[in-house]
Order: structure tokens, then C-alpha cells, then sequence
């Protein structure tokens, strides 16, 4: 429609700007994530993500030194100092406000004088210095609370990846799951490929009696819902002795992941030169040798695309899991049950959760960019399941 | 141990095991059992070859028999019996009939999972086919469109969980007079100035949000395929149109969408097998509670919590009665293709 006269631009105009809405509205969500990870437990409570990327006005409850750092100056006991000094705060801020009592944090403007009772008073500046005067001795073992309103500079942090990631605190850590995933993924995408790529073979190259009957069974179980076979596998793995761990999980995967790695790698294999096969065998090469040799070079392909697709799917897997390997002790938890129990045991703390969820969504989406092609041509390919 | 190494060797073991198995069983095959050599050598080939394909598929047609087929027949039967633990500690399992399926439809949770379900088949397909159709169709006709592409198309790649926790915070209420840090709430409570909703606990409309975070992962997967059929339309049909003087939209509703109506049904199907199938949202999102039970999420709470093999089965068999149309036109369609 480019070429009708005189319609392109404002068009386009409205292409673009549609476009740009829908990606917006698709990334929202998954920024709010991201963002709320980098952020501290108080920042997420009291306002939203969206503000952590501008400054915001925040209150902060700071302390002024101990009495042990007063100074006598002509009958006076005092102490000076800056409220922001080792708060890890960047040093041009500038208070708009603050208090000495949490009833009320926003009592005095900068520069003004509070009076702290026994004839002690705080006098604090813009930028944090303050000054307490006595007229007695202060005792005590800790600083005079100071309430500031402030307007805060945009603040990461990366202490939730090192909670996450490296605390080792049982409820929280992720680093064990971590690799209970990939124990569970990398054998459960290998697997069914290797299986699959036999079998692919056999089925769209080797003539035999029944052929025809094993594809269509294949294309009918593309659709069983995995529902149908928690119970029964369940009750087959605790009769047989596996009972709930890696090995099950795998065959399970691999059960689950065969149908459409069949179809997808036959009828990818089917559209092979005939020839080069043909030529191989006349050359007495076994059918092994032209199997490995040539049909899986040339698959490479069918198999990339298979391999993301049971990659992402063994990776973000929670009901296979949950049926056939995590067991009462919890040791072969994978990440997305973490996630699950997380929601449920602290639920309101989304800087752990959001942290726990993406360390989960990292890897998967990692693979996503960089093999975006393949996954695009196998779903094309193999749009049926 | 260390938990890496760990893995590491579990892996090689079950790696090893399945590659070893194809290399051995075809050495076996061709130097011991029928050698291409001596007296018999062609006999010996021929033999071989009728072996081999065998060989080749035997392990792919145990576990999708083990795994696929017989857990089908499998849940027919345990859909008929009754669990039940002897005073010795033997299970055995009593046949009652139908007494399972008639006790589910006593159960008001299955009638509200059922019901649920029905408003996900019809929604999500539809919104996730219709956005995805637009997305296709606006990228398609501007310079950063794949950028656009891979953006929309990148929940694809994230679980079920992760976009559940991704919409919780979406969807998170604070209390009234503090700052919501919800965007639904944040959007609600600024343009209405009423107190924030707790969305997910509300009955009959969490369920629509529960289905716009499927909707949100499976728009990416209906653009990426009908993008492709947009692509494949003839040129010439278009420009005649053109000609002819039709309008962009009629154009779109006219000449595009009924050459690529075929795609628009396997997307519909696929996306509604993912429904069917859908629970990791459910069950991380709000566990069936408020009203938003559906099939799936009651067959994981019969085989866990209520521990009921007998009812986990029959509602897994309701699932398998509702994809068997799709599974019927599938192999149909395969057939013909194959002739």
C-alpha cells in the first residue's frame, strides 16, 4: 500500500507511532521487573519503579554522632558534623526539610534552630551539616535522631543479586537451584535430540513395513496433554524404584519433548538432496557413517531449532518438576519452584522475588537474542504442536 | 560434593548412557551379528538392513510409548478405580465405574474450573491471534520492525513463573493513601481517585488478568507465524486490489486475511493447546482460589492436596476430551499431506 499517492506519510506516522505503543505496552512489564531488582526493599515499598528512574523526594532517618564526640567550646558541649557523612549518600544533596520526631520528620526548615529540651539545641544546614549545642554534659551511647526530606538522586543497588546469588541463606538462595536447573535441562534437551535424530532418520530415509503408521501416530501424540501422564508415570516410577529424582525427569522430559522433535527433524531430513544420500550408499558407507557424517551435519538447522525449544521449555518447566523430581527434603528444587515457594513465603518482598526471577529469566532470554533465528524457522516449521 | 561437579556428572552419565547405546547396539549389529564380510556378506547386508530401523527407532518408540501412549490408557482405567491402602500397606485399586466422574460433577470447583477454562479457550486464542495479526502487520511495513519483532516476541522466552511474578507486581495494591507501586493501581487510583482494588482476589475479573499474561506470552508466537504468512502472500493479488481501488482495510479484510485463513486456524489451535494446558499462571498466580480455578490447576490439586488418583484422572480425561478434536484434524491433515 507504500505506493498509493499521497496517503504514505500520515500513514506511516500512525504505523510507527502504533508500533512503538504496542512495544511499549509489551516491555512495560518486564522493565517494572528489572528496575524493582536493582532496587532496595524500602525503595520498592514507597514508590513506585517507575520514579526510581528520576530523583525523588524522599525521608531518610539519619543519625548525628554519638555524645562520646562532644567537644567543649567556651562552656558549651558540642557536636558538628554531617548527617550524609558514611550513609553512603552522594554528597550534593539538598534537604528540603527535617524533623526530630518521626510524628512529625518535616518540622523545620534547613537552617533552623530545634530545641531539644534541657536547654540543648540542633541547628542543621541544607547539606547535612548540623551543629548540637549543650549546655551540659550529653550522655548516652547513641546519636540524636534526625528525620530529612530530601530530594535523592536515581539508586541501584546490587546487594539483592548477592542475597539471591551468593548469601547462601536457604530460603533465598537461588545458586543451588541454579544448578539443580541445569542438571535437569542440558541431559533433557540432549537426550531427546540425540533419540529424536535416529529415529527422524529412520523414519523419512529407511524404507520398512509400518512406516507410514508411526508418523501419524507421532503427529497424534504431538497433542496428549502432558496432564494425562503425571499419574500414571508417578505411579510407574515409585513401582519400578526411580521414585522422584533426575533420571525420571529426564525420561519424562524426553518423553514429552520426542513428538515434536520427531516431526520437526523427519520433515526437516525428508527435504535432503536425495542424492547425496544415494551417492554415499553406492560408496559403501553403512547407514551409521551417512547418519552421522552427512544427515546431522546438514541438519544442523532442525536441530538448533529443537534444542532452543526444549532448552526454554525444560528450563521454565514447573509441573514436571514438581511431579517427578522434587521430593520431601527439597535438595533437587529447580528455580521456578524456588520462585513459587518465595511468592508464598515472602510474598511482599519484591526485591527478592523480583531479584529470584531474573536470575531465572536471564539464561532463557540470553538464548532467545542469540538464537532467535532458530527458533523463528522451528516455529514455523513445526506450528502444528 | 559440590553441587556443579555434581551435576556435571550426572550429566555425562545420562548423556553418555543414550549415545553410547546407538554406537554400540550398530557395532553390534554390523561386526558381530551380520558382518559385511566372509560368505554371506551380501545375505548379511540385507539382514542388517531390515534390523536397523528398528534399532534406530527403539528407543524413541519405548518412551513415546511409555511415556505418551500408555499413560493414556493408563488414566482411562485409573479414571474408573478407587485408591485405596490396605491394612498390610498394599494399594490396590477398586473399580467403581463412573463413581469418579459422577463425584466430580458434584464438586462446584470443577463447574467453576470448567467453566473458566471455556472463557480461556475463547479468549485468549482470540486476543492472542487478533494482536498478533496487528503486530505482523504494522511491523512488517516499517524499517525497525524486526527490532520491534524481538521485543514483542521475547515473553516467548520467559516461564510461565517468571511472568506470573512479572504481573503480580503489575497487578500489586497497596494499602489506600500510600503510593501504589502497581502500575494497574498507581493508573486506577490517579484517573478515578478511588481506593486501590486488589485485583487478583476480585472474582470473575482476575481470571481476564490471569489470561492477559498468557495472552501477553503467546501475541509473540501468533505474530512470528502470521508474519510469515503475511510475507508469503502474492504481490500480484494485492497490487490488482490496489488497482482496483480498495481501501488499506479492505485490502487487509478482503484479500489478505482469506489467503492466509489456514495459518490463523494452526495458530488458533496451538495457542488453545497451550490453554488447555495452562497452569504454572494459575497455580503461582493465585493457586485456583477467588474463582479462578481451571482444569489443569484441579487436576494438580486432586493428585496432590486432596491426594485423589481417581478424580486427578478423570479431570485429566475432561483435557484429553477437549484437545481430541485438535488431535483428530491433526493427524487428518498430516495424512494428506503425506499422500
Amino acid at each position: 500500500m507504500d505506493n498509493i499517492a499521497g496517503t504514505k506519510s500520515s500513514l506511516t506516522w500512525v504505523v510507527h507511532i502504533s508500533v512503538a505503543l504496542l512495544v511499549a505496552l509489551w516491555l512495560f512489564p518486564t522493565v517494572g521487573l528489572f528496575v524493582s531488582s536493582f532496587r532496595t526493599a524500602d525503595q520498592i515499598a514507597t514508590s513506585g519503579w517507575w520514579n526510581a528512574l528520576f530523583p525523588t523526594e524522599q525521608s531518610l532517618v539519619l543519625r548525628a554522632a554519638a555524645p562520646d564526640a562532644q567537644m567543649q567550646e567556651g562552656g558549651l558541649y558540642v557536636i558538628e558534623g554531617n548527617l550524609f557523612e558514611g550513609e553512603g549518600l552522594s554528597d550534593d544533596i539538598d534537604m528540603s526539610a527535617w524533623g526530630t520526631s518521626s510524628r512529625d520528620v518535616a518540622a523545620y526548615a534547613p537552617g533552623d534552630t530545634a530545641d531539644l529540651g534541657d536547654g540543648e539545641t540542633i541547628t542543621v544546614q541544607a547539606n547535612g551539616d548540623y551543629r548540637i549545642e549543650s549546655p551540659a554534659e550529653m550522655s548516652g551511647s547513641r546519636g540524636q535522631r534526625v528525620f530529612v526530606t530530601a530530594e535523592l538522586p536515581p539508586d541501584f543497588t546490587l546487594a539483592n543479586y548477592r542475597q539471591v546469588l551468593l548469601s547462601g541463606d536457604a530460603t533465598d538462595s537461588m545458586a543451588k537451584a541454579f544448578f539443580n536447573t541445569l542438571t535437569v535441562t542440558i541431559p533433557a534437551t540432549i537426550i531427546p535430540i540425540v533419540v529424536a535424530a535416529f529415529a527422524a532418520y529412520a523414519l523419512a530415509w529407511m524404507d520398512f513395513p509400518g512406516r507410514a503408521l508411526l508418523i501419524a501416530i507421532v503427529v497424534g501424540l504431538l497433542v496428549v496433554p502432558l496432564q494425562l501422564a503425571l499419574i500414571p508415570l508417578l505411579k510407574l516410577h515409585l513401582g519400578i524404584g526411580i521414585g522422584k529424582g533426575y533420571l525420571g525427569t529426564w525420561m519424562a522430559h524426553t518423553g514429552f519433548g520426542l513428538p515434536l522433535a520427531i516431526y520437526l527433524l523427519r520433515n526437516y531430513m525428508v527435504g535432503l538432496p536425495r542424492d547425496i544420500i544415494e551417492n554415499a550408499r553406492v560408496d559403501g558407507a553403512t547407514e551409521f557413517q551417512i547418519f552421522t557424517k552427512i544427515i546431522l551435519p546438514l541438519s544442523f538447522p532442525a536441530l538448533a531449532s529443537f534444542a532452543i525449544f526444549q532448552f526454554l521449555w525444560t528450563w521454565n518447566d514447573l509441573l514436571v518438576a514438581k511431579v517427578f523430581l522434587i521430593d520431601a527434603t527439597g535438595q533437587t528444587t529447580v528455580m521456578t519452584n524456588q520462585i513459587v515457594e518465595l511468592l508464598g513465603t515472602r510474598g511482599g518482598n519484591w526485591e527478592i522475588l523480583a531479584t529470584a526471577a531474573f536470575v531465572s529469566i536471564a539464561v532463557p532470554l540470553l538464548v532467545f537474542f542469540a538464537m532467535q533465528k532458530y527458533l523463528v524457522r522451528g516455529l514455523l516449521a513445526g506450528s502444528v504442536k | 560434593m559440590n553441587p556443579a561437579i555434581q551435576g556435571l556428572l550426572t550429566i555425562a552419565i545420562g548423556v553418555g548412557g543414550c549415545l553410547s547405546y546407538f554406537y554400540f547396539s550398530n557395532q553390534f549389529l554390523d561386526k558381530v551379528l551380520f558382518p559385511a564380510k566372509g560368505p554371506n556378506a551380501g545375505r548379511n547386508i540385507n539382514r542388517a538392513n531390515l534390523v536397523r530401523p528398528w534399532l534406530f527407532l527403539l528407543p524413541a518408540i519405548l518412551a513415546l510409548g511409555l511415556y505418551l501412549a500408555y499413560p493414556v490408557f493408563e488414566t482411562i482405567r485409573l479414571s474408573l478405580t478407587e485408591r485405596q491402602t490396605l491394612s498390610d500397606g498394599t494399594t490396590v485399586y477398586n473399580f467403581v465405574g463412573l463413581a469418579n466422574y459422577a463425584q466430580m460433577s458434584e464438586d462446584p470447583k470443577f463447574w467453576e474450573a470448567l467453566v473458566n477454562n471455556m472463557f480461556w479457550l475463547i479468549v485468549v486464542p482470540a486476543a492472542s491471534t487478533a494482536f498478533g495479526l496487528l503486530a505482523a502487520q504494522l511491523t512488517d511495513r516499517i524499517s525497525w520492525g524486526n527490532l520491534a519483532k524481538s521485543l514483542i516476541f521475547m515473553p516467548m522466552a520467559i516461564s510461565f513463573v517468571g511472568a506470573a511474578v512479572i504481573w503480580k507486581l503489575v497487578y500489586d495494591a497497596r494499602p489506600p493513601g500510600t503510593e501504589q507501586i502497581g502500575v494497574l493501581n498507581a493508573i486506577y487510583v490517579w484517573l478515578t481517585g478511588n481506593d486501590p482494588q486488589q485485583w487478583l482476589t476480585t472474582p470473575f475479573w482476575n481470571s481476564f488478568l490471569l489470561m492477559i499474561v498468557l495472552i501477553w506470552i503467546q501475541t509473540g508466537f501468533a505474530m512470528v507465524i502470521l508474519s510469515a504468512a503475511l510475507r508469503g502472500i502474492p504481490e500480484e493479488t494485492i497490487e490488482a486490489a490496489i488497482v482496483d481501488g480498495a481501501n488499506p482495510f479492505q485490502i487487509f479484510f478482503k484479500i489478505k486475511m482469506p489467503q492466509i485463513a489456514g495459518t490463523i486456524v494452526v495458530v488458533w489451535t496451538t495457542i488453545t493447546l497451550v490453554v488447555l494446558k495452562v497452569f504454572d499462571i494459575v497455580f503461582a498466580m493465585t493457586n485456583g482460589q477467588w474463582g479462578t480455578q481451571v482444569l489443569a490447576n484441579y487436576m494438580f490439586n486432586q493428585l496432590f492436596v486432596a491426594r485423589d488418583w481417581g478424580v486427578g484422572s478423570a479431570s485429566a480425561m475432561i483435557i484429553m476430551l477437549l484437545v481430541t478434536p485438535i488431535l483428530y484434524w491433526n493427524v487428518r491433515n498430516a495424512r494428506k499431506e503425506m499422500r
